[in-house]
């Protein structure tokens, strides 16, 4: 029924064009304002991740896209149709809620057919879409089960069949693995990665966690208090960070501040080539690319050493009261003044934006 | 110590005796159902199921039966109708006056039978609108709204509300969410109203005493034969009224349980129902 009432489905994709395009999006709720700003476009068939810690407005952005909430202003666009005019139920667009919402009253398979019934698909038809659904989700043997009788893992991935059975242009996926244990969790990463791929539907997944959004995502679009940070590549955002916030938020990170003066950056008693104009800078340093030996870009004395398995991150204070963390292979032994080198080129500029609260803090409000 | 251990043993002899002072003399109306003696005489002699008897072949007893299930049920149409809409509109809508609505619609049912009864049969009259089965209809149907009301409110109160917007993402529009989503799960609730408002409608007498026509209402068809001295008969029938309302207060609070898992909340309207 959905496929019939957009005039635009049977357009062939133009790869030039996104699916989806947010122009401008505001939104505040009364006088606070939550997004600001905001415009991004997403290509057919990328898995983009929305990360941001809580309160960063990334909830209210898919809200937003699946039309729970209406923008302030700004505009949606999805395959040259105005989208954000249109109610939820007009939108080719299905979520996983972050708690699932499944139907109580309706069992495993009756969940997974719920939007092929109300698009009144013929009997047969659902009936086997349905069943290909569950048999990916891997619950065919539950499809009578009511919801309370599954665990955690399975309602998720009933969740998951019950939006991808209507085939959707773009699925929103808000925090669906949050309650799952650890182990289960990365399990779901790898799976949900290999089946984005599968389906070649465009995923927008919602997330606090860093991690999460490095394994899976094709872009990460990183937001800081309702402003759209940085959007790139993983990769990307964690070699090449354009701001403070972005390099501390994703990964671990040095900030040195200083300033440049003839292509010479002099942070404290770190000097390294800096090809910027001359003024104050601030630059991130990775700890994995901070290696012992010579010649030293600085000398440090060593303050205390963590080890984390396969490395060690060292805390060290250079002469003039830096500290900074240096990760490194496991050694035994480090006596006396250490000396340490980088490449210049892994010494990042980045613009400066508040820095991310400390992270304990930063879980508490998730 | 032994003040600490005579305390409760005091408790409990106040409780044993408020219990037998709730429930004595309804056990006296059933023993007395069966007394083959009549009303009279104590202990009561000749066990017989002969009222029960006589009780099957008393017609207008019957008709006044009928017309309290009619009564009931039209009530409770009329109460689930006009309450599920108003638990709706307190649970989601934002309108100017809301606290005091909230408030406001419990009011029938605090207020005494004889201020809602008197109030209707003024309005009644004043629209000349004859007095029959159906004003009575109309009172119980109105002041039990509340009941509705307030279980409803409270299942919604428990309701996910991302499951209907679950619904409205699978592309089911507002009114195919509310029939497929949010009335299903308001099911417990709404037949725990429906048992409550029926029970309290069958029982009910001083707002029907006001709005009565010519067709009697079986507590008004019993309360004029008391008039006439008490039968064993009129025994046996309360017999029978207080075992089907124990059933429907048993069931309605099994089903609040479960719906809303806050027996507490419950309290209040069994005691409005045993008043």
């Amino acid at each position: 029924m959905r496929m019939t009432n957009v005039p635009h489905a049977a357009v062939p994709i133009d790869k030039d064009t996104p699916l989806l395009s947010v122009r401008n999006l505001a939104k505040s709720f009364g006088k606070n304002p939550v997004l600001r700003d905001i415009s991004l476009e997403v290509a057919e068939g990328e898995f983009l991740t929305i990360l941001g810690e809580s309160g960063s407005g990334k909830t209210t952005l898919l809200r937003i896209l699946a039309g729970f909430e209406s923008p302030t202003s700004g505009e949606l666009w999805m395959g040259g149709e105005r989208l954000d005019l249109l109610p939820p139920y007009r939108r080719r667009i299905n979520t996983v809620f972050q708690n699932y919402a499944l139907f109580p009253h309706l069992t495993v398979a009756e969940n997974v057919a719920y939007g092929l019934r109300i698009a009144k698909l013929p009997q047969p038809e659902i009936q086997s879409r349905v069943q290909a659904a569950l048999a990916m989700a891997k619950m065919s043997a539950h499809a009578l089960a009511k919801p309370s009788r599954i665990s955690g893992g399975q309602q998720q991935r009933v969740a998951l069949a019950r939006a991808l059975v209507n085939r959707p242009r773009l699925l929103l996926l808000d925090e669906p693995l949050s309650a799952l244990d650890a182990n289960l969790r990365r399990q779901m990463q790898i799976e949900l990665k290999s089946l984005q791929r599968e389906v070649g539907i465009t995923f927008i997944f919602v997330t606090h966690d860093q991690e999460e959004a490095m394994v899976m995502s094709d872009r990460i679009a990183l937001l800081r208090s309702g402003e759209l940070e940085q959007i790139a590549p993983p990769r990307e955002i964690y070699t090449r960070p354009t701001t403070s916030y972005a390099a501390q938020f994703i990964g671990r990170t040095n900030l040195l501040r200083g300033e440049v003066r003839g292509g010479i950056a002099l942070c404290g008693a770190i000097r390294f080539p800096a090809p910027l104009p001359d003024g104050p800078a601030l630059f991130s340093l990775r700890p994995e690319n901070i290696r012992l030996g010579t010649p030293a870009q600085f000398t440090a004395r060593l303050l205390d050493r963590v080890f984390h398995g396969s490395s060690e991150l060292l805390r060290v204070e250079c002469s003039d009261g830096q500290v900074l963390t240096v990760s490194t292979a496991l050694r035994e032994e480090y006596a006396g003044d250490l000396q340490f080198k980088f490449s210049p080129a892994d010494a990042v500029p980045v613009r400066e934006t508040t820095a991310a609260p400390p992270a304990n803090s930063r879980q508490e409000h998730a | 110590m032994n003040a600490n251990l005579r305390r409760p043993r005091a408790l409990s002899l106040h409780a044993i005796l408020v219990f037998a002072f709730l429930y004595f003399p309804i056990a006296i109306l059933i023993l007395y159902s069966f007394n083959g003696a009549g009303v009279g005489g104590f202990p009561p002699r000749n066990l017989t199921f002969n009222w029960y008897r006589i009780l099957l072949s008393d017609g207008p007893l019957w008709d006044s039966v009928l017309n309290s299930l009619l009564v009931a049920a039209a009530s409770m149409g009329i109460a689930l109708a006009l309450g599920i809409p108003a638990a709706l509109a307190l649970d989601r809508a934002d309108f100017p006056g809301k606290a005091v609505f909230r408030h406001l619609v419990l009011l029938p049912l605090i207020l005494p039978g004889i201020i809602t009864g008197l109030s209707l049969l003024m309005l009644f009259r004043e629209t000349g609108v004859k007095l029959s089965l159906l004003t009575i209809i109309l009172g119980h149907g109105t002041a039990l709204i509340s009941v509705a009301t307030t279980e409803v409110f409270a299942g919604l109160q428990k309701l996910e509300r991302a499951q209907e917007e679950a619904s409205l993402d699978l592309g089911a529009n507002y009114w195919q969410t509310f029939w497929r989503i949010t009335l299903p799960n308001l099911k417990l609730p709404i037949i725990g109203a429906a048992l409550l408002i029926f029970t309290l409608s069958m029982d009910e007498i001083a707002v029907s005493f006001f709005l009565i026509g010519r067709d009697n209402t079986l507590p008004l068809e019993i309360w004029g034969r008391m008039r006439r001295g008490i039968t064993p008969e009129i025994n046996a029938i309360s017999t029978i009224i207080f075992l089907f309302s124990l059933l429907a207060i048993v069931l309605w609070y099994r089903l609040r349980t479960q719906a809303v898992g806050t027996p507490e909340i419950g309290a209040e309207w069994i005691q409005t129902a045993e008043r």
